[in-house]
Protein backbone atom coordinates (compact mmCIF):
# COMPACT_ATOMS: atom_id res chain seq x y z
CA UNK A 1 0.00 0.00 0.00
CA UNK A 2 1.07 3.57 -0.61
CA UNK A 3 -0.85 6.44 0.85
CA UNK A 4 -1.04 10.13 0.09
CA UNK A 5 -1.97 12.25 3.09
CA UNK A 6 -3.38 15.66 2.24
CA UNK A 7 -2.00 17.90 4.97
CA UNK A 8 -2.45 21.46 6.16
CA UNK A 9 0.13 23.57 7.87
CA UNK A 10 0.11 26.65 10.05
CA UNK A 11 2.86 28.52 11.79
CA UNK A 12 5.59 26.41 10.22
CA UNK A 13 4.25 23.00 11.23
CA UNK A 14 1.65 20.58 9.99
CA UNK A 15 -1.51 20.94 12.06
CA UNK A 16 -2.91 18.42 14.53
CA UNK A 17 -5.73 17.12 12.27
CA UNK A 18 -3.14 16.31 9.60
CA UNK A 19 -1.07 14.36 12.12
CA UNK A 20 -4.24 12.39 12.92
CA UNK A 21 -4.58 11.67 9.20
CA UNK A 22 -1.02 10.27 9.22
CA UNK A 23 -1.95 8.10 12.23
CA UNK A 24 -4.97 6.80 10.32
CA UNK A 25 -2.85 6.12 7.23
CA UNK A 26 -0.51 4.03 9.37
CA UNK A 27 -3.35 1.68 10.26
CA UNK A 28 -4.11 0.94 6.59
CA UNK A 29 -1.50 -1.81 6.64
CA UNK A 30 2.01 -2.86 7.45
CA UNK A 31 4.66 -1.46 5.17
CA UNK A 32 2.40 1.31 3.95
CA UNK A 33 4.58 4.07 2.54
CA UNK A 34 3.14 7.47 3.38
CA UNK A 35 3.65 10.59 1.29
CA UNK A 36 2.60 13.88 2.79
CA UNK A 37 1.28 16.58 0.46
CA UNK A 38 1.73 20.19 1.57
CA UNK A 39 0.90 23.29 -0.42
CA UNK A 40 1.04 27.01 0.15
CA UNK A 41 3.67 29.64 -0.20
CA UNK A 42 6.38 31.30 1.82
CA UNK A 43 8.52 30.33 4.77
CA UNK A 44 5.75 28.70 6.83
CA UNK A 45 5.34 26.11 4.07
CA UNK A 46 9.02 25.30 3.87
CA UNK A 47 9.45 25.19 7.64
CA UNK A 48 6.50 22.83 7.85
CA UNK A 49 7.91 20.62 5.08
CA UNK A 50 11.33 20.46 6.72
CA UNK A 51 9.82 19.54 10.08
CA UNK A 52 7.42 17.02 8.56
CA UNK A 53 10.37 15.32 6.89
CA UNK A 54 11.88 14.43 10.23
CA UNK A 55 9.21 14.35 12.88
CA UNK A 56 7.06 11.33 12.11
CA UNK A 57 8.62 7.90 11.58
CA UNK A 58 5.74 6.77 9.35
CA UNK A 59 6.27 9.43 6.68
CA UNK A 60 8.49 8.35 3.80
CA UNK A 61 8.26 11.40 1.56
CA UNK A 62 7.09 15.01 1.72
CA UNK A 63 5.66 16.56 -1.44
CA UNK A 64 5.67 20.34 -1.53
CA UNK A 65 3.83 22.77 -3.75
CA UNK A 66 4.94 26.38 -3.52
CA UNK A 67 2.49 28.50 -5.45
CA UNK A 68 0.23 31.50 -4.88
CA UNK A 69 -2.62 29.36 -6.13
CA UNK A 70 -2.46 27.53 -2.81
CA UNK A 71 -2.04 30.53 -0.55
CA UNK A 72 -5.63 29.91 0.59
CA UNK A 73 -7.25 26.50 0.98
CA UNK A 74 -9.59 26.72 -2.03
CA UNK A 75 -11.20 23.47 -3.18
CA UNK A 76 -10.83 24.08 -6.91
CA UNK A 77 -7.01 24.18 -7.24
CA UNK A 78 -6.58 21.65 -4.40
CA UNK A 79 -8.80 19.05 -6.08
CA UNK A 80 -6.84 19.50 -9.31
CA UNK A 81 -3.58 19.17 -7.39
CA UNK A 82 -4.65 15.91 -5.73
CA UNK A 83 -5.70 14.62 -9.15
CA UNK A 84 -2.30 15.53 -10.61
CA UNK A 85 -0.31 14.04 -7.73
CA UNK A 86 -2.38 10.83 -7.86
CA UNK A 87 -1.79 10.44 -11.59
CA UNK A 88 1.94 10.65 -11.05
CA UNK A 89 2.13 8.65 -7.82
CA UNK A 90 -0.54 5.96 -8.33
CA UNK A 91 -1.32 5.75 -4.60
CA UNK A 92 -3.58 3.02 -3.27
CA UNK A 93 -5.11 5.38 -0.68
CA UNK A 94 -5.60 9.10 -0.18
CA UNK A 95 -6.39 10.31 3.34
CA UNK A 96 -7.38 13.70 4.74
CA UNK A 97 -8.79 14.83 8.09
CA UNK A 98 -12.54 15.22 8.29
CA UNK A 99 -12.32 18.92 9.11
CA UNK A 100 -13.66 21.83 7.09
CA UNK A 101 -10.67 21.62 4.73
CA UNK A 102 -10.74 17.87 4.12
CA UNK A 103 -14.52 17.75 3.83
CA UNK A 104 -14.42 20.52 1.24
CA UNK A 105 -11.56 19.24 -0.89
CA UNK A 106 -11.46 15.44 -0.81
CA UNK A 107 -14.90 14.62 -2.30
CA UNK A 108 -14.24 17.05 -5.15
CA UNK A 109 -10.90 15.40 -5.85
CA UNK A 110 -12.58 11.97 -5.66
CA UNK A 111 -15.07 13.03 -8.35
CA UNK A 112 -12.19 14.08 -10.62
CA UNK A 113 -10.62 10.65 -10.04
CA UNK A 114 -14.01 8.92 -10.57
CA UNK A 115 -14.02 7.09 -7.23
CA UNK A 116 -16.37 7.05 -4.24
CA UNK A 117 -14.81 8.49 -1.09
CA UNK A 118 -15.53 7.20 2.40
CA UNK A 119 -15.99 10.18 4.69
CA UNK A 120 -15.80 10.57 8.46
CA UNK A 121 -14.11 7.24 9.13
CA UNK A 122 -13.80 6.35 12.85
CA UNK A 123 -12.18 2.94 12.56
CA UNK A 124 -9.99 1.21 10.00
CA UNK A 125 -9.76 -2.58 9.83
CA UNK A 126 -7.38 -3.49 7.06
CA UNK A 127 -6.83 -1.66 3.84
CA UNK A 128 -10.41 -1.61 2.56
CA UNK A 129 -12.80 -1.93 5.47
CA UNK A 130 -13.94 1.10 7.39
CA UNK A 131 -16.43 2.09 10.07
CA UNK A 132 -18.27 5.38 9.86
CA UNK A 133 -21.12 6.81 11.92
CA UNK A 134 -24.48 7.34 10.20
CA UNK A 135 -27.70 8.92 11.46
CA UNK A 136 -25.77 11.39 13.61
CA UNK A 137 -23.86 8.61 15.30
CA UNK A 138 -26.96 6.61 16.21
CA UNK A 139 -25.67 3.75 14.10
CA UNK A 140 -22.27 2.63 12.92
CA UNK A 141 -21.90 1.45 9.35
CA UNK A 142 -19.07 -0.86 8.30
CA UNK A 143 -18.32 -0.52 4.60
CA UNK A 144 -15.97 -2.36 2.30
CA UNK A 145 -14.40 -0.41 -0.52
CA UNK A 146 -14.57 -2.43 -3.75
CA UNK A 147 -13.89 0.34 -6.27
CA UNK A 148 -10.69 1.03 -8.14
CA UNK A 149 -7.65 2.85 -6.72
CA UNK A 150 -7.30 5.21 -5.04
CA UNK A 151 -9.47 4.49 -2.04
CA UNK A 152 -10.14 7.95 -0.58
CA UNK A 153 -10.94 8.63 3.07
CA UNK A 154 -11.57 11.46 5.44
CA UNK A 155 -10.98 10.46 9.03
CA UNK A 156 -12.52 11.77 12.22
CA UNK A 157 -9.58 13.22 14.12
CA UNK A 158 -10.91 12.34 17.58
CA UNK A 159 -10.75 8.65 16.61
CA UNK A 160 -7.08 8.83 15.60
CA UNK A 161 -5.44 10.79 18.41
CA UNK A 162 -2.06 12.37 17.96
CA UNK A 163 0.58 10.47 19.95
CA UNK A 164 2.07 12.65 22.66
CA UNK A 165 5.62 11.33 22.17
CA UNK A 166 6.19 12.65 18.66
CA UNK A 167 9.50 14.45 18.88
CA UNK A 168 11.83 15.59 16.17
CA UNK A 169 14.11 12.70 15.34
CA UNK A 170 16.78 14.00 13.01
CA UNK A 171 18.01 10.49 12.27
CA UNK A 172 14.94 9.82 10.19
CA UNK A 173 14.98 12.58 7.61
CA UNK A 174 13.03 11.77 4.44
CA UNK A 175 13.20 13.47 1.04
CA UNK A 176 11.27 16.68 0.39
CA UNK A 177 10.23 16.82 -3.27
CA UNK A 178 8.72 19.72 -5.19
CA UNK A 179 5.63 18.90 -7.23
CA UNK A 180 5.90 19.91 -10.87
CA UNK A 181 2.80 22.01 -11.60
CA UNK A 182 3.41 22.38 -15.33
CA UNK A 183 0.67 19.88 -16.13
CA UNK A 184 -1.82 21.18 -13.55
CA UNK A 185 -5.27 21.39 -15.14
CA UNK A 186 -6.41 24.95 -14.44
CA UNK A 187 -9.96 24.28 -15.61
CA UNK A 188 -11.88 25.60 -12.61
CA UNK A 189 -8.98 27.37 -10.89
CA UNK A 190 -9.61 31.08 -10.49
CA UNK A 191 -13.40 30.76 -10.54
CA UNK A 192 -13.40 31.04 -6.75
CA UNK A 193 -11.64 33.76 -4.83
CA UNK A 194 -10.87 34.12 -1.15
CA UNK A 195 -12.29 37.33 0.32
CA UNK A 196 -11.86 37.16 4.10
CA UNK A 197 -11.96 35.09 7.22
CA UNK A 198 -13.18 35.93 10.70
CA UNK A 199 -11.86 33.77 13.49
CA UNK A 200 -12.49 33.35 17.15
CA UNK A 201 -9.95 34.51 19.69
CA UNK A 202 -7.05 32.14 20.17
CA UNK A 203 -6.32 32.64 23.85
CA UNK A 204 -8.37 29.59 24.73
CA UNK A 205 -7.46 26.06 23.69
CA UNK A 206 -9.02 25.04 20.40
CA UNK A 207 -12.38 23.33 20.92
CA UNK A 208 -11.38 20.43 18.70
CA UNK A 209 -8.18 19.66 20.63
CA UNK A 210 -8.83 20.82 24.21
CA UNK A 211 -8.29 18.40 27.10
CA UNK A 212 -11.28 19.84 28.95
CA UNK A 213 -14.46 21.22 27.39
CA UNK A 214 -17.12 23.09 29.36
CA UNK A 215 -20.44 23.32 27.54
CA UNK A 216 -23.57 25.32 28.19
CA UNK A 217 -27.09 24.68 26.97
CA UNK A 218 -30.30 26.58 26.62
CA UNK A 219 -30.82 26.55 30.39
CA UNK A 220 -28.23 29.33 30.67
CA UNK A 221 -31.11 31.54 29.45
CA UNK A 222 -29.05 34.36 27.92
CA UNK A 223 -25.65 35.51 26.71
CA UNK A 224 -24.90 37.31 29.98
CA UNK A 225 -25.40 34.13 32.03
CA UNK A 226 -23.32 32.18 29.52
CA UNK A 227 -20.30 34.12 30.75
CA UNK A 228 -20.39 31.86 33.81
CA UNK A 229 -19.39 29.03 31.45
CA UNK A 230 -16.53 31.19 30.16
CA UNK A 231 -15.32 31.84 33.71
CA UNK A 232 -15.41 28.17 34.59
CA UNK A 233 -13.54 27.30 31.39
CA UNK A 234 -10.93 29.90 32.22
CA UNK A 235 -10.43 28.43 35.66
CA UNK A 236 -10.02 24.93 34.21
CA UNK A 237 -7.94 25.96 31.18
CA UNK A 238 -10.77 24.52 29.11
CA UNK A 239 -12.41 25.28 25.78
CA UNK A 240 -16.01 26.50 25.72
CA UNK A 241 -18.69 24.59 23.86
CA UNK A 242 -22.39 25.11 23.36
CA UNK A 243 -25.44 23.19 22.25
CA UNK A 244 -27.22 24.03 19.04
CA UNK A 245 -30.09 25.44 21.11
CA UNK A 246 -27.70 27.85 22.86
CA UNK A 247 -26.19 28.88 19.53
CA UNK A 248 -29.57 29.34 17.85
CA UNK A 249 -30.75 31.42 20.80
CA UNK A 250 -27.77 33.70 20.13
CA UNK A 251 -25.92 33.16 23.44
CA UNK A 252 -22.64 32.36 21.65
CA UNK A 253 -21.30 32.27 18.07
CA UNK A 254 -21.87 29.14 16.02
CA UNK A 255 -18.25 27.99 15.94
CA UNK A 256 -18.70 26.86 19.55
CA UNK A 257 -21.42 24.38 18.67
CA UNK A 258 -20.73 20.80 19.69
CA UNK A 259 -22.74 18.16 17.86
CA UNK A 260 -23.21 16.30 14.64
CA UNK A 261 -23.57 19.54 12.67
CA UNK A 262 -20.96 21.35 14.74
CA UNK A 263 -17.70 20.21 16.25
CA UNK A 264 -17.03 16.60 17.21
CA UNK A 265 -14.99 16.56 20.41
CA UNK A 266 -13.49 13.83 22.59
CA UNK A 267 -11.67 15.54 25.49
CA UNK A 268 -10.45 13.96 28.70
CA UNK A 269 -13.20 15.78 30.58
CA UNK A 270 -16.49 17.08 29.17
CA UNK A 271 -18.68 19.11 31.51
CA UNK A 272 -22.23 19.85 30.37
CA UNK A 273 -24.32 22.46 32.15
CA UNK A 274 -28.01 22.79 31.42
CA UNK A 275 -27.66 20.46 28.45
CA UNK A 276 -30.61 18.14 27.91
CA UNK A 277 -28.67 15.71 25.73
CA UNK A 278 -30.36 15.78 22.34
CA UNK A 279 -29.22 13.01 19.97
CA UNK A 280 -27.56 15.62 17.79
CA UNK A 281 -25.49 16.89 20.70
CA UNK A 282 -24.56 13.45 22.04
CA UNK A 283 -23.19 12.55 18.61
CA UNK A 284 -20.63 15.31 19.03
CA UNK A 285 -19.29 14.41 22.48
CA UNK A 286 -20.09 10.79 23.34
CA UNK A 287 -16.47 9.71 22.86
CA UNK A 288 -15.23 12.01 25.65
CA UNK A 289 -13.33 10.08 28.33
CA UNK A 290 -15.17 11.47 31.36
CA UNK A 291 -18.55 13.18 31.04
CA UNK A 292 -20.05 15.33 33.77
CA UNK A 293 -23.64 16.54 33.54
CA UNK A 294 -25.36 19.13 35.68
CA UNK A 295 -29.06 19.56 35.04
CA UNK A 296 -32.18 20.43 37.01
CA UNK A 297 -34.16 17.73 35.22
CA UNK A 298 -33.26 14.32 36.65
CA UNK A 299 -34.77 12.66 33.54
CA UNK A 300 -32.60 14.55 31.03
CA UNK A 301 -31.05 12.08 28.54
CA UNK A 302 -27.61 13.58 29.17
CA UNK A 303 -27.51 11.60 32.44
CA UNK A 304 -27.61 8.36 30.43
CA UNK A 305 -24.14 9.09 29.04
CA UNK A 306 -22.69 10.95 32.02
CA UNK A 307 -20.10 9.31 34.25
CA UNK A 308 -20.94 11.78 36.99
CA UNK A 309 -24.33 13.43 37.17
CA UNK A 310 -25.45 16.15 39.51
CA UNK A 311 -29.13 17.00 39.62
CA UNK A 312 -29.21 20.64 40.56
CA UNK A 313 -29.59 24.25 39.53
CA UNK A 314 -26.60 25.32 37.46
CA UNK A 315 -26.97 28.86 38.79
CA UNK A 316 -26.02 27.48 42.21
CA UNK A 317 -23.62 24.76 41.06
CA UNK A 318 -21.39 26.86 38.81
CA UNK A 319 -20.61 29.56 41.41
CA UNK A 320 -19.85 26.83 43.93
CA UNK A 321 -17.53 25.11 41.45
CA UNK A 322 -15.82 28.42 40.74
CA UNK A 323 -15.21 28.83 44.42
CA UNK A 324 -14.12 25.27 45.22
CA UNK A 325 -12.28 24.05 42.14
CA UNK A 326 -8.51 24.04 42.55
CA UNK A 327 -6.60 26.66 40.60
CA UNK A 328 -5.18 25.38 37.34
CA UNK A 329 -1.52 24.51 37.68
CA UNK B 1 -31.29 32.28 -14.44
CA UNK B 2 -32.58 28.90 -13.43
CA UNK B 3 -31.72 27.39 -10.02
CA UNK B 4 -31.57 23.64 -9.54
CA UNK B 5 -32.13 22.31 -6.04
CA UNK B 6 -31.42 18.70 -5.10
CA UNK B 7 -33.61 17.19 -2.40
CA UNK B 8 -33.43 13.86 -0.62
CA UNK B 9 -36.06 11.79 1.14
CA UNK B 10 -34.76 10.62 4.51
CA UNK B 11 -36.03 9.29 7.83
CA UNK B 12 -37.60 12.26 9.61
CA UNK B 13 -35.12 14.02 11.87
CA UNK B 14 -37.33 13.52 14.94
CA UNK B 15 -37.55 9.74 14.56
CA UNK B 16 -35.42 7.65 16.88
CA UNK B 17 -33.89 5.21 14.45
CA UNK B 18 -33.65 1.46 14.99
CA UNK B 19 -30.95 -0.79 13.63
CA UNK B 20 -32.41 -3.92 11.98
CA UNK B 21 -31.76 -7.12 13.97
CA UNK B 22 -29.95 -8.70 10.99
CA UNK B 23 -27.57 -5.71 10.91
CA UNK B 24 -28.34 -5.04 7.25
CA UNK B 25 -29.28 -1.43 7.84
CA UNK B 26 -31.64 0.93 9.63
CA UNK B 27 -35.37 0.20 9.73
CA UNK B 28 -37.20 2.44 7.24
CA UNK B 29 -40.49 0.52 6.94
CA UNK B 30 -43.40 2.23 8.70
CA UNK B 31 -41.12 5.07 9.68
CA UNK B 32 -41.99 8.71 9.01
CA UNK B 33 -40.00 10.01 6.05
CA UNK B 34 -39.40 13.69 5.29
CA UNK B 35 -37.30 16.02 3.24
CA UNK B 36 -33.71 16.18 4.53
CA UNK B 37 -33.55 19.38 6.67
CA UNK B 38 -30.48 20.71 4.85
CA UNK B 39 -32.36 20.28 1.55
CA UNK B 40 -35.28 22.32 2.93
CA UNK B 41 -32.80 25.09 3.66
CA UNK B 42 -31.41 24.79 0.12
CA UNK B 43 -34.87 25.05 -1.40
CA UNK B 44 -35.78 27.98 0.85
CA UNK B 45 -32.65 29.85 -0.27
CA UNK B 46 -33.45 29.23 -3.93
CA UNK B 47 -37.01 30.49 -3.43
CA UNK B 48 -35.76 33.64 -1.70
CA UNK B 49 -33.34 34.31 -4.55
CA UNK B 50 -36.18 33.94 -7.03
CA UNK B 51 -38.49 36.16 -4.96
CA UNK B 52 -35.76 38.81 -4.92
CA UNK B 53 -35.95 38.83 -8.72
CA UNK B 54 -32.55 37.25 -9.23
CA UNK B 55 -33.74 33.94 -10.68
CA UNK B 56 -36.49 32.99 -13.11
CA UNK B 57 -37.23 29.42 -12.11
CA UNK B 58 -36.55 26.92 -9.33
CA UNK B 59 -36.34 23.28 -10.40
CA UNK B 60 -36.37 20.67 -7.64
CA UNK B 61 -34.66 17.35 -8.34
CA UNK B 62 -34.88 14.13 -6.38
CA UNK B 63 -33.53 10.64 -6.93
CA UNK B 64 -34.56 7.24 -5.64
CA UNK B 65 -37.61 4.95 -5.52
CA UNK B 66 -41.19 5.90 -6.40
CA UNK B 67 -42.01 7.28 -2.92
CA UNK B 68 -39.47 10.08 -3.42
CA UNK B 69 -42.12 11.75 -5.56
CA UNK B 70 -43.98 12.58 -2.30
CA UNK B 71 -40.96 14.50 -1.04
CA UNK B 72 -40.68 16.24 -4.39
CA UNK B 73 -44.37 17.26 -4.05
CA UNK B 74 -43.51 18.84 -0.69
CA UNK B 75 -40.82 20.82 -2.46
CA UNK B 76 -43.31 21.95 -5.09
CA UNK B 77 -45.71 22.94 -2.30
CA UNK B 78 -42.97 25.04 -0.72
CA UNK B 79 -42.72 26.88 -4.03
CA UNK B 80 -40.47 25.09 -6.52
CA UNK B 81 -41.80 25.62 -10.06
CA UNK B 82 -41.39 22.08 -11.29
CA UNK B 83 -39.80 18.80 -10.37
CA UNK B 84 -37.53 16.14 -11.81
CA UNK B 85 -37.50 12.61 -10.43
CA UNK B 86 -34.73 10.24 -11.41
CA UNK B 87 -36.34 6.95 -10.50
CA UNK B 88 -34.02 4.22 -9.30
CA UNK B 89 -34.41 1.35 -6.89
CA UNK B 90 -30.67 0.73 -6.81
CA UNK B 91 -28.73 2.20 -3.90
CA UNK B 92 -27.39 5.56 -5.05
CA UNK B 93 -24.05 6.57 -3.59
CA UNK B 94 -22.99 10.23 -3.80
CA UNK B 95 -20.82 9.70 -6.89
CA UNK B 96 -23.80 8.30 -8.81
CA UNK B 97 -26.01 11.16 -7.61
CA UNK B 98 -23.38 13.67 -8.68
CA UNK B 99 -23.17 12.11 -12.15
CA UNK B 100 -26.96 12.12 -12.50
CA UNK B 101 -27.08 15.77 -11.44
CA UNK B 102 -24.39 16.62 -13.97
CA UNK B 103 -26.42 14.90 -16.69
CA UNK B 104 -29.47 16.95 -15.66
CA UNK B 105 -27.40 20.14 -15.72
CA UNK B 106 -26.54 19.37 -19.34
CA UNK B 107 -30.29 19.25 -20.08
CA UNK B 108 -31.54 22.07 -17.85
CA UNK B 109 -28.59 24.51 -17.97
CA UNK B 110 -29.11 26.07 -14.52
CA UNK B 111 -26.95 29.01 -13.42
CA UNK B 112 -26.78 27.79 -9.84
CA UNK B 113 -27.16 24.53 -7.96
CA UNK B 114 -28.09 24.72 -4.28
CA UNK B 115 -28.17 21.60 -2.14
CA UNK B 116 -27.81 20.52 1.48
CA UNK B 117 -24.30 20.04 2.82
CA UNK B 118 -25.23 16.53 3.89
CA UNK B 119 -28.16 14.19 4.31
CA UNK B 120 -29.04 13.25 7.88
CA UNK B 121 -29.24 9.53 7.04
CA UNK B 122 -25.82 8.63 5.62
CA UNK B 123 -24.12 11.90 6.74
CA UNK B 124 -21.79 11.64 3.73
CA UNK B 125 -21.25 15.35 3.00
CA UNK B 126 -19.93 14.67 -0.51
CA UNK B 127 -22.43 15.17 -3.30
CA UNK B 128 -22.22 18.96 -3.71
CA UNK B 129 -18.43 18.94 -3.85
CA UNK B 130 -18.51 16.04 -6.32
CA UNK B 131 -20.99 17.57 -8.74
CA UNK B 132 -19.02 20.83 -8.64
CA UNK B 133 -15.87 18.90 -9.48
CA UNK B 134 -17.51 17.00 -12.33
CA UNK B 135 -18.90 20.21 -13.81
CA UNK B 136 -15.72 22.21 -13.26
CA UNK B 137 -17.81 24.77 -11.36
CA UNK B 138 -16.62 26.60 -8.25
CA UNK B 139 -18.11 25.49 -4.95
CA UNK B 140 -19.26 27.26 -1.81
CA UNK B 141 -19.84 24.56 0.78
CA UNK B 142 -21.38 24.90 4.28
CA UNK B 143 -22.89 28.28 3.39
CA UNK B 144 -24.34 30.46 6.14
CA UNK B 145 -24.94 33.48 3.87
CA UNK B 146 -25.36 33.86 0.12
CA UNK B 147 -25.43 37.15 -1.82
CA UNK B 148 -25.88 37.15 -5.60
CA UNK B 149 -24.71 39.88 -7.93
CA UNK B 150 -26.73 39.53 -11.12
CA UNK B 151 -24.68 42.07 -13.08
CA UNK B 152 -21.29 40.58 -12.33
CA UNK B 153 -22.61 36.99 -12.30
CA UNK B 154 -20.92 36.38 -8.98
CA UNK B 155 -22.07 34.76 -5.73
CA UNK B 156 -20.54 35.86 -2.44
CA UNK B 157 -20.74 32.99 0.01
CA UNK B 158 -20.02 33.07 3.71
CA UNK B 159 -18.99 29.57 4.82
CA UNK B 160 -18.80 27.91 8.21
CA UNK B 161 -15.26 26.64 8.67
CA UNK B 162 -13.36 25.37 11.72
CA UNK B 163 -12.82 28.28 14.07
CA UNK B 164 -14.85 30.88 12.21
CA UNK B 165 -16.35 32.04 8.96
CA UNK B 166 -14.74 32.29 5.53
CA UNK B 167 -16.03 34.45 2.69
CA UNK B 168 -15.53 33.42 -0.92
CA UNK B 169 -16.50 35.00 -4.21
CA UNK B 170 -17.62 32.48 -6.86
CA UNK B 171 -18.16 32.97 -10.58
CA UNK B 172 -21.53 31.66 -11.75
CA UNK B 173 -22.48 28.99 -12.54
CA UNK B 174 -21.59 27.53 -9.16
CA UNK B 175 -22.60 24.94 -6.57
CA UNK B 176 -23.59 26.03 -3.08
CA UNK B 177 -24.20 23.64 -0.17
CA UNK B 178 -26.19 24.85 2.80
CA UNK B 179 -25.45 24.85 6.50
CA UNK B 180 -28.08 25.09 9.23
CA UNK B 181 -27.98 28.81 9.86
CA UNK B 182 -28.44 29.95 6.27
CA UNK B 183 -32.18 30.48 6.70
CA UNK B 184 -35.38 29.25 8.34
CA UNK B 185 -37.35 27.24 5.77
CA UNK B 186 -41.02 28.07 5.24
CA UNK B 187 -43.92 25.69 5.69
CA UNK B 188 -46.06 24.74 2.74
CA UNK B 189 -49.48 26.40 3.05
CA UNK B 190 -52.68 24.52 2.21
CA UNK B 191 -53.38 26.51 -0.99
CA UNK B 192 -49.80 25.87 -2.12
CA UNK B 193 -50.15 22.17 -1.35
CA UNK B 194 -53.24 22.15 -3.59
CA UNK B 195 -51.43 24.11 -6.30
CA UNK B 196 -48.45 21.75 -6.15
CA UNK B 197 -50.65 18.87 -7.28
CA UNK B 198 -50.84 20.30 -10.76
CA UNK B 199 -47.14 21.11 -11.10
CA UNK B 200 -45.14 19.01 -13.51
CA UNK B 201 -42.79 16.25 -12.40
CA UNK B 202 -40.64 14.87 -15.18
CA UNK B 203 -39.28 11.37 -14.73
CA UNK B 204 -35.98 9.99 -15.92
CA UNK B 205 -34.21 6.70 -15.45
CA UNK B 206 -30.44 6.61 -14.92
CA UNK B 207 -30.20 4.83 -18.30
CA UNK B 208 -31.94 7.70 -20.07
CA UNK B 209 -29.33 10.02 -18.59
CA UNK B 210 -26.53 7.67 -19.67
CA UNK B 211 -25.28 7.22 -16.14
CA UNK B 212 -24.04 3.84 -15.07
CA UNK B 213 -24.69 3.10 -11.38
CA UNK B 214 -21.54 1.43 -10.19
CA UNK B 215 -21.36 0.25 -6.59
CA UNK B 216 -17.94 1.15 -5.20
CA UNK B 217 -18.94 0.32 -1.65
CA UNK B 218 -20.54 -2.65 0.06
CA UNK B 219 -22.27 -2.31 3.38
CA UNK B 220 -20.84 -5.05 5.59
CA UNK B 221 -23.02 -4.35 8.61
CA UNK B 222 -24.85 -1.64 10.48
CA UNK B 223 -24.69 -1.80 14.26
CA UNK B 224 -25.68 0.23 17.27
CA UNK B 225 -22.94 2.36 18.76
CA UNK B 226 -21.44 0.99 21.98
CA UNK B 227 -23.39 2.15 25.00
CA UNK B 228 -21.55 4.12 27.64
CA UNK B 229 -21.56 2.49 31.02
CA UNK B 230 -24.13 4.07 33.30
CA UNK B 231 -22.48 6.56 35.59
CA UNK B 232 -23.26 7.64 39.10
CA UNK B 233 -25.24 10.53 40.49
CA UNK B 234 -23.40 12.65 43.00
CA UNK B 235 -25.21 14.65 45.63
CA UNK B 236 -23.02 17.73 45.97
CA UNK B 237 -20.38 19.86 44.33
CA UNK B 238 -17.87 18.66 46.93
CA UNK B 239 -18.51 15.05 46.02
CA UNK B 240 -18.21 15.90 42.29
CA UNK B 241 -14.86 17.63 42.75
CA UNK B 242 -13.63 14.73 44.89
CA UNK B 243 -14.62 12.18 42.20
CA UNK B 244 -13.01 14.20 39.40
CA UNK B 245 -9.84 14.62 41.38
CA UNK B 246 -9.41 11.26 43.08
CA UNK B 247 -11.36 8.78 40.96
CA UNK B 248 -11.25 10.07 37.37
CA UNK B 249 -7.99 12.02 37.80
CA UNK B 250 -9.03 14.67 35.29
CA UNK B 251 -8.55 17.85 37.33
Amino acid sequence: ASTLVIAEHEGGAINAPSVSAVEAAKSLGEGNSISLLLAGSGTSLHDAAARAASFHPAISQVLVVDSDKFARPLAEPWARLVHLVQQKGGYSHIVAASNSFGKNVLPRAAALLDVSPVTDVVNISGSNQFVRPIYAGNALCTVRYIGSNPCMLTIRTTSFPVPSALADSKSNEVPVNQVDLSTLDEDSVGKSRYISQTSQDTERPDLGNAKIVVTGGRALKNAENFKMIDKLAEKLGAAVGATRAAVDAGFVPNELQVGQTGKIVAPELYMAFGVSGAIQHLAGMRDSRVIVAVNKDADAPIFEVADYGLVGDLFEVIPELLEKLPEKK
Amino acid sequence: MKIMVAIKRVVDYAVKIRVKPDKSGVETNNVKMSMNPFCEIALEEALRIKEAGLASEVVAVTMGPAQCADTLRTGLAMGADRGIHVESTAALFPLAVAKLLKALVDVEKPGLIIMGKQAIDDDCNQTGQMVAGLLGWPQGTFASKVVLDKEKQVATVEREVDGGLETLSLDLPAVITTDLRLNQPRYATLPNIMKAKSKVIKKYSPQELNVEIRPDLEVVEVTEPPKRKAGVLVSSVDELIDKLKNEAHVI
